[in-house]
């Protein structure tokens, strides 16, 4: 059993991205907000700005510390998560589901390949402990 | 996972037991939290809290001129200190920067018990050695101690269970040696997160059983135990300063707001003589509290500007989670370090508005 949906692709940087057609919705993973304890404050681009991957997208801050956000994939962000800017917890709470980030048009495909499956972003975060 | 060179306290392998996400403090394994620093925060705010501080160090001075070496070496009065009190002061260098800051317990006549900060031990040890010139020995006795506090308005119901001591006549800042659960322990009325509480020494042998007779007892009333980083915005609120943040060796107890553990009427001692010409002179800049208005958090480190340039530096920020706002201290110059007065935080290269505020940022209800 796994909480990392099979259907994501992930960061290293501890992002996740759901692709769909030329869309791509991206978030932080459950490792990230439980790395980062109680989420107080989420900093988002506007809608319209364009991104390169590994580019900073944003930022998320808990009552210890502030971590970047990047982008997984190069692309325009079309839609930001307004819910929450007035409810930043969502993120410790459904961090796959509820609580995306953005979601942008994605620009080169081919970038997807980088990423990791959910198996080796696992393998990978129980490497890093 | 921890490198090998990291020091762990006796509670260490109670923690990972309970889940703690362990960091590296100062060279020390430490729980920054175990349930979420909100949870542990008010958990003290509103019952009661349990933190392993065993990383602080205790120096003690003994002899027929302890005492005599205690005043020279500190900033506050010990020689008004009665047996079985305590006090909070600074530890000097000549020229009037902190060492660090410490807590003197008179034990006896000849017998002086300091706590002090965990990684500053063995530099304040071989600092108050380089100053006895007097008739007195100095010990590093670290090893001998665990230390935790139980903080929190239920922290004297939950400790009362513990011990034969009436604790409600140790008052603030007194302490008394009794037993804890049938071993020896110091108990000093004394604490660092704005709440009323304890913090207890005892023998390293004995802290883990201490630590789970204090869980039980706090049953009741919703214990937790809580890491550095609740302590972290406990102590904030209550405006008490950290070393290596607020106080350092650049920073002298006038800038820091701490003219109130400074007796320069009680004779010599290392740094009064810097402390007499900054005072008369004036100090260059002052501690001040502020309140973010804009959205954005300050961190500690983060530049504070006043009417378009840079003036000043964040010593701590952080939500505060009894406010829900977000909260920090920062150096501003001294003409600048009104109350009221709107002043731009450096967050991520956008400058963020803040206000100015009176500190403490949160007091108990008595």
């Amino acid at each position: 059993m796994s909480i990392y949906p099979k259907n994501f692709r992930y960061t290293r940087e501890h992002e996740w991205v759901r692709v769909d057609g030329n869309t791509v919705t991206i978030g932080i993973t459950d490792h990230a907000q439980q790395e980062l304890g109680d989420i107080v404050f989420v900093d988002l681009p506007k809608t319209g700005t364009r991104v390169e991957q590994g580019g900073t997208l944003g930022s998320v801050e808990s009552v210890k510390a502030v971590s970047d956000v990047y982008a997984p994939v190069s692309g325009e962000v079309i839609e930001i998560n307004q819910a929450l800017a007035t409810a930043p917890e969502k993120l410790n709470a459904d961090p796959h589901g509820e609580a995306w980030l953005v979601k942008m048009r994605l620009s080169a495909t081919k970038e997807l390949e980088r990423l990791l499956s959910a198996a080796d972003y696992q393998a990978y975060i129980g490497a890093e402990k | 996972m921890a490198a090998a060179s990291l020091r762990a306290t006796p509670l260490n392998s109670v923690h990972r037991a309970l889940g703690a996400k362990l960091v590296d403090f100062g060279g020390w394994e430490m729980p920054v939290q175990y349930s979420g620093i909100v949870d542990e925060h008010q958990a003290v705010r509103t019952g009661v809290g349990l933190f392993d501080v065993s990383h602080m160090g205790e120096i003690e001075i003994r002899g027929s001129e302890a005492q005599t070496l205690a005043d020279f070496v500190t900033t506050n009065h010990v020689a008004k200190l009665q047996i079985g009190q305590a006090q909070y002061a600074g530890l000097l260098y000549s020229h009037g920067g902190f060492a660090d800051d410490i807590l003197i317990h008179k034990l006896a006549s000849d017998h002086y018990f300091l706590c002090v900060n965990a990684t500053n031990q063995q530099k304040d040890f071989e600092h108050i050695r380089a100053l006895n010139r007097f008739d007195a020995r100095v010990d590093l006795t670290s090893d001998h101690y665990a230390q935790l506090a139980i903080q929190g308005p239920q922290a004297r119901a939950t400790l009362q269970k513990l011990t034969p001591v009436e604790l409600s006549r140790i008052r603030y800042y007194w302490f008394i040696d009794t037993t804890l659960d049938g071993s020896p322990a110091r108990i000093a009325h004394t604490g660092y997160t704005g709440e009323d509480g304890y913090e207890i020494y005892v023998a390293p042998e004995v802290a883990e059983r201490i630590w789970n007779r204090v869980l039980d007892a706090g049953e009741e009333f919703s214990i937790k135990p809580c890491g550095l980083g609740a302590r972290n915005t406990l102590r904030l609120e209550a405006r008490m300063a950290l070393y290596g943040h607020e106080i350092d060796a650049s920073i002298s107890p006038w800038e820091a707001g701490l003219d109130w553990i400074v007796k320069l009427d009680k004779g010599d001692f290392a740094g009064r003589e810097a402390l007499v010409e900054q005072k008369h002179k004036g100090v260059r800049r002052q501690l001040v509290g502020f309140e973010m208005r804009g959205r954005g958090i300050a961190r500690d480190g983060y530049e504070v500007w006043l009417d378009g340039a840079p003036a000043g530096w964040v010593t701590s920020g952080s939500p505060s989670p009894t406010l829900n706002k977000s909260i920090g201290l920062c150096y501003l110059p001294a003409g600048a370090a009104g109350i009221g007065r709107t002043i731009q935080i450096l967050v991520r290269s956008q400058l963020v508005d803040a206000v100015t505020v009176e500190t403490p940022f949160y007091r108990r209800a008595r």
